[in-house]
């Protein structure tokens, strides 16, 4: 629910350009996995400031609880052990939730206008009040974030607290991480920022840390350094990007021709009447009676 | 004898001859508009998701969401009446090599020339409309119970759904293609529209179109 | 803490060990990613599982639980075999070159003067040797075969990598890492900081883990430095102001000691307590003891306190015995105590042996239980099926409940770990019938006092004589309460260098615990948060400003003593009071006097040329290497088992007695409840998860939210033996209790090749009871052993045995 309202890059099944008067300076969140210790005050702080409440769940064999993103966890730790040829155990903690694509791939499958909204500052928020709850949006994001309400059946994920930003506070997560495993600033920053942890993680016996920033959605705006460098071992895509099923389906060529086609049927339809005129055995001239 | 009206109703002042041959039953009637009217109904709420240029359309069903929710309900009912419908017709619309030839002159007739010849209730045209339906009709269903957010969807893969989800449009949109030939093709032969609309049509139109169907509802052969 | 949360970011290395302050204090722990990221740090974590902590670090060594003596006395055996110690610190700042008295001995874990059917020491051979002019006698060259640095040479040499493997369970190629990073931090400009909690307080021999550790500090040079020290996290909000404040049933505020029966008098008292200096030139600081005491009893009891009645000393209680918390719970559960007052305590969930608790609350004849929330104890009486299976019928104990505010309800101070007082404002009025713990107790004191009035009693003094000058005495406020706490001046007091001047008028708040004065023209509650509340309320002071860019941000709150923030830190200056580390100048001799960023732990104006030492607490004026009498246990670290211990053989020595810590207390009963391993084969540890506070937030819908349900850590080989798997159900039990818990199948406990055979660890997190917003669990204390350290009794919840077995 931000208030941007004039600073809109793009709208969600929006042909024409959207308010863009204002514009801003494009943001990140830094992840710097290195530095996670697995709290969960991120957890705690984005239903603390969104006023989520998720359900009192079970433990199944792991610290993740709640056991996954819902309408009411929009950002989650994601728990795994994992024995590192050579380097012995690791305890993988990952922060998941919404990475906020420079190209969405919910806002591209959205069929509702205004529904997905990036901001120019990056930000890509649901505008819950414009959700139909089709669900297209989950099938657009390479990374399996929107989740649905049981009861409203809209779409729900990590606004990067644009309502926060949208009066220069810094989103909930940020102001609560204990460690700075989460930095929040103009992108070029935090890039900065994860080049200089990358080279101390290098000097400290991770040589394949490296920062996650996909160039298959056009780079994100929460960005990872991830000390392993494997994104797989984090459970992120290697190859992040939307779909190519995704992408012809809601491309605008394939839509628009889609939609072309369907009108020269109408007015082929039309065209043949004019030509042909119809078929009417009961009206011909050489009618007999039997 | 089909094509006449029950006694009790004869003389009733109608512009229906009384020689006219009932090429539907009521039932057939009924259930072809139901489906046709839930095609419309799915077709106009699936393009107001295909492309935002039809969203407006989504008003007309009270809001954009109830829309979303209704649209995979009218879609099963129309599988289910149309299945239920086609179930009974397949006998008639099985191709016979007679249908070819029908095939081949087809666009003379659409120029201007005469129908060529056809030995059942169908024509090559409706047979081969026939089955595209029931294949589109189901692969349809198929793809949107895949899609169908929150019951089924979500024991789907996501390759499934992003699948299914493009299928849907492309199944769609060919349908349409389809659907509009019908309807044209309705419209173009003259008594077609009166057939489905009351049921009967003249015996120069069973004659003309359909003469082995004529030849068995009459016993007479078509000249 | 020696040193400050903040500080933890000068540090090059930081070892933690007997704690996991990721999980239990995540704030805090953003110190060692500073560290890290800032400083090239590298982190060590030894630990019985591979916790959160762990998974940030550089370097994780899993131990069997209760062994860290065993590894800390391999790590000194490093250090001082490869002469990897500071030594020219070590010379000046430690009593490594202290001669022993002769008598002292060490044979096969016992130490010399050993009773073993009083199961106590007598200590008189644990002293230095003293000249003729009383003085210890040293040996500067450290060779005196009976000097402390031999000694201790000597007695850790038996831990050689091999033992502390064989004991442990370490993996001996990462010992031997631990060792060469630890040895690291021995050159002056590299600092260790030491980082630990409960994981080792919670033992048969938790005064002695910390002891290693201060011993490897000040081997290291470690101690009073920038990113060095030993550093207790504390565990509650708050807890540190409690010990400052002496609430604890041996303790008078400012760490004086409650007097014992055999103390009748006041003078004999005090004079004890007031150590000589044991070398030329010391200040052994606790002289003053007097003076604390003195401006205590005349903050109690005011005019009321005079020479003649020895300042009131009769009004004080005199222990007869111990009242520790474990031992109160036996006298409770002989019948011998008829009521108990619970504020701020769940005992039912906190003390060890949950159904011996459950019995003794049963034999009150009343409890009340002062809390914000409905506790596990206030309602230990009432049936919640299995995870509290009492029959209310049989219980007669009648409850009182008392509903408090919590923090944020209230003004007042919160003492942090690095000992800062930290003044707080109320954020949100008290629900319901609520009130403030003081108003609560001023209104309990108010009644008693009136019973007092009304009906006399055998010694009604020093409740009727009490000072009680709160504007409200139904409700004293928080500020009132910390003006009584900083103490003031009740006459004027002369300044003897500039004679006509005076260092305080009547009436004023003193500014420093140097103004007190012994014969009671002075008035202080607590001596060493005297500066606290001067003329300005200095706690609630908020500049973060740090010029010296070492953390230290003099202008934030206040620091006890005297806003001191690193203790001992004219240590970290060499002899001639020049900063070891010049790129860590903390404080220094300017040539006329100490000066620094850090309040100078030091008499002000004495140059370092005239031989007092940094340690002005104590009566050598250095750290001790050797304990001496300190402790009851021993003058130096020794390994011994936990009350249960997974191995059916002593690893170590051959005397039976010298298996279990020989001077820590145990009740016969107690000692009937343990279990044996053949029985119960694996070692088990109680602890904490970053989700939950004790047994608080499962009132909380977020924490329960993030931790729901109780489980129990397994490792892989374990469970695979067991036929148990992820989510499964399962019951683990020891000789006292059992419980029911889903299990967490994890790579994070190995088991570990001990003494030649497997040891298997369980983990047992707290947190869960029969009340909350969590599922209901069962109290994890059903399970743990009655027994506490040797010398503060705290329950050994880190070691101890169960077996396990699916439902």
């Amino acid at each position: 629910m931000a208030l941007e309202s004039l600073d809109v890059r793009r709208r969600s099944a929006t042909e024409t350009t959207s308010p863009s008067a204002r514009s801003s300076v494009e943001v990140a969140k830094l992840i710097d996995v290195s530095r996670c210790i697995g709290c969960k005050a991120c957890q705690a702080a984005c239903m603390e400031w969104n006023d989520l409440r998720d359900r009192v769940g079970e433990t199944r064999g792991t610290y993740q609880n709640p056991p996954d993103l819902s309408d009411q966890s929009w950002t989650l730790m994601r728990f795994r052990e994992v024995e590192l040829p050579g380097k012995g155990l690791a305890w993988i903690i990952v922060k998941d939730g919404c990475l906020h694509c420079a190209d969405p791939g919910c806002l591209r499958a959205c069929p509702a206008p205004g529904a997905v909204v990036q901001f120019s500052n990056g930000v890509v928020d649901f505008h819950e009040e414009n959700c139909i709850g089709c669900g297209y949006c989950q099938a657009g994001c390479p990374f399996n974030i929107p989740r649905f309400g049981a009861r409203d059946g809209k779409a729900y994920k990590c606004t990067l607290c644009s309502d926060r930003l949208a009066v220069g506070l810094e989103p909930a997560c940020i102001k609560t991480c204990p460690t700075q495993c989460l930095s929040f600033g103009a992108k070029a920053d935090m890039l900065r920022l994860a080049a200089g942890r990358v080279r101390e993680l290098q000097g400290r016996g991770f040589e394949e840390a490296r920062v996650y920033d996909p160039p298959g959605v056009s780079g994100t705006h929460v960005v990872y350094v991830l000390p392993h460098g494997d994104p797989a071992l984090y459970g992120l895509p290697r190859e992040a990007g939307i779909s190519p099923l995704v992408t012809l389906w809601r491309s605008t060529f394939a839509r628009g021709l889609g939609v072309v086609t369907m009108v020269s049927v109408l007015v082929a339809g039309f065209f043949h009447w004019m030509k042909v005129g119809p078929v009417d055995p009961d009206r011909r001239a050489d009618r007999k009676e039997e | 004898m089909e094509g006449t009206l029950p006694p009790e109703r004869r003389g009733f002042a109608t512009d229906r001859p009384p020689d006219a041959i009932r090429r539907y039953s009521e039932a057939e009637r009924l259930t072809h508009w139901a489906v046709a009217l839930l095609y419309v109904a799915l077709f106009a709420s699936g393009l107001a998701l295909f492309h935002p240029f039809f969203f407006w359309i989504s008003a007309l069903f009270g809001s954009p969401t109830t829309m979303r929710i209704l649209h995979p309900f009218l879609g099963v009912s129309l599988a289910v009446l149309f299945f239920a419908y086609a179930s009974r017709l397949w006998r008639d619309n099985l191709l016979l090599p007679s249908d070819r030839i029908w095939l081949r002159r087809m666009p003379g007739y659409m120029n201007g020339k005469d129908e060529t010849p056809v030995e059942g209730k169908y024509n090559a045209g409706q047979k081969l409309m026939y089955w595209s339906m029931i294949a589109f009709v189901a692969g349809l269903l198929l793809t949107g119970l895949v899609i169908w957010r929150p019951y089924l969807a979500p024991s789907f893969g996501m390759t499934a759904r992003r699948t299914a989800g493009l299928l849907h449009a492309v199944f769609g949109f060919v349908m349409f293609v389809g659907i509009g030939v019908h309807f044209y093709a309705a419209v173009w032969t003259r008594g077609s529209m009166r057939a489905m609309t009351r049921g009967w049509v003249t015996r120069t139109w069973a004659r003309y179109h359909h003469p082995g169907w004529y030849r068995r509802m009459t016993g007479k052969v078509a000249e | 803490m020696t040193n400050h949360w903040t500080d933890i970011k000068n540090a090059d290395v930081v070892m933690v060990m007997g704690g996991n302050p990721a999980e239990a204090h995540p704030c805090g722990f953003k110190w060692v990613t500073e560290a890290k990221a800032n400083n090239h740090a590298r982190l060590i974590v030894v630990d019985p599982r591979f916790t959160r902590t762990a998974a940030v670090a550089d370097l994780f060594v899993q131990i069997r639980p209760g062994t860290d003596i065993a590894f800390l006395s391999g790590v000194m055996n490093y250090l001082l075999s490869n002469d990897h110690v500071q030594r020219e610190y070590v010379a000046a700042y430690t009593n490594a070159p202290f001669v022993v008295r002769e008598q002292y001995a060490f044979d096969d874990g016992l130490f010399s003067g050993y009773d073993e059917g009083a199961r106590s020491y007598d200590k008189a051979s644990w002293a230095y040797e003293l000249g003729p002019d009383g003085f210890a006698q040293v040996d500067p060259t450290l060779r005196h075969p009976r000097c402390v640095y031999q000694l201790l040479k000597r007695h850790v040499s038996r831990y050689t990598p091999e033992v502390v493997s064989r004991i442990t369970g370490a993996d001996p190629a990462r010992f031997r890492q631990v060792c060469e990073l630890v040895a690291s931090t021995a050159a002056p400009d590299r600092v260790m900081t030491s980082l630990y909690a409960l994981g080792w307080t919670q033992h048969t021999v938790g005064a002695q883990n910390i002891r290693a550790m201060a011993m490897i500090q000040l081997l290291l040079g470690n101690m009073g430095m920038p990113g060095g020290g030993v550093n207790a996290l504390r565990g509650h909000s708050n807890i540190q102001g409690l010990t400052d404040l002496g609430v604890l049933s041996d303790l008078l505020p400012g760490y004086l000691t409650v007097p014992k029966e055999t103390e009748p008098d006041w003078k004999r008292y005090v004079e004890v307590r007031a150590l000589k200096p044991l070398r030329p030139g010391q200040m052994s600081y606790w002289q003053n003891y007097g003076k604390f005491f003195v401006s205590l009893q005349k903050a109690w009891w005011g005019d009321a306190a005079t020479r003649e009645n020895g300042f009131a000393y009769d009004y004080l209680p005199k222990l007869d015995r111990l009242y520790d918390i474990l031992a109160v719970f036996e006298l409770m559960h002989q019948g011998r105590v008829h009521g108990y007052v619970c504020q701020g305590f769940n005992p039912l969930a906190s003390a060890p042996n949950r159904a011996k608790v459950t019995e003794a609350l049963s034999k009150l004849e009343f409890l009340v239980v002062i809390d914000p929330l409905r506790t596990e104890t206030s309602e230990f009486w009432k049936n919640a099926g299995p995870s509290n299976p009492v029959d209310p019928s049989r219980i007669r104990t009648e409850v009182f409940r008392l509903p408090s505010t919590c923090f944020a309800e209230e003004d007042g101070s919160l003492t942090n770990s690095s000992r800062w007082l930290q003044w707080h404002y109320k954020g949100a009025e008290p629900p319901g019938e609520a009130r403030g713990d003081l108003g609560i107790v001023a209104g309990i004191f108010q009644r008693v006092r009136a019973l007092y009035q009304k009906e006399g009693g055998k010694l009604p003094d020093p409740i009727l004589k009490l000072t009680w000058p709160y504007l409200d005495p139904a409700s004293p406020s928080p500020e009132e309460v910390a003006r009584e706490y900083n103490g003031r001046a009740l006459a004027d007091l002369p300044d003897k260098a500039n004679p006509g001047k005076t260092l305080a008028k009547r009436g004023d708040q003193l500014t420093t615990f140097g103004l007190l004065q012994d014969d009671g023209s002075t008035a202080s509650g607590c001596w060493i948060y005297c500066g606290s509340y001067t003329d300005q309320n200095l706690m609630a002071r908020r500049d973060p400003a740090d010029p010296s860019g070492l953390g230290l941000a003099p202008g934030w709150a206040w620091a006890w003593p005297v806003n001191r923030r690193i203790l001992y830190n004219v240590a970290s200056t060499d002899p001639a009071g020049k900063p070891w580390d010049p790129r860590r100048p903390l404080v220094r001799w300017s040539g006329e006097q100490w000066v620094g960023a850090d309040v100078p732990d030091y008499k002000p104006d004495v140059p370092p040329s005239a031989g007092m030492r940094p340690f002005i607490l104590n009566p050598e004026g250095v750290g001790r290497l050797f304990g001496a009498d300190k402790l009851v246990d021993g003058p130096f670290p020794e390994h011994y088992e936990p009350f249960e211990s997974p191995l059916s053989a002593d690893p170590l020595h051959r005397r039976p007695a010298a298996r279990n810590n020989p001077a820590a207390r145990i009740f016969p009963d107690d000692r009937a409840a343990l279990g044996s391993p053949d029985e119960f084969p694996y070692a088990a540890t109680t602890y904490r998860l970053t989700e939950h506070f004790h047994f608080w937030t499962k009132h909380a819908r977020i924490p329960a939210v993030l931790q729901p349900e109780q489980f129990v850590e397994i490792g892989e080989a374990l469970a695979r033996e067991k036929g148990i798997r992820d989510g499964d159900r399962v019951r683990v039990r020891s000789r006292r209790g059992q419980l029911e818990a889903k299990a967490l199948v994890t790579k994070r406990i190995q088991p570990l090749q001990v003494a030649g055979r497997v040891v298997h660890t369980v983990g047992v997190p707290i947190h869960w009871g029969f009340i909350g917003l969590t599922r209901p669990g069962y109290l994890a204390n059903a399970l743990t052993p009655v027994v506490g350290d040797a010398n503060v009794q705290t329950p050994e919840f880190k070691a101890f045995l169960v077996n396990v077995e699916k439902v």
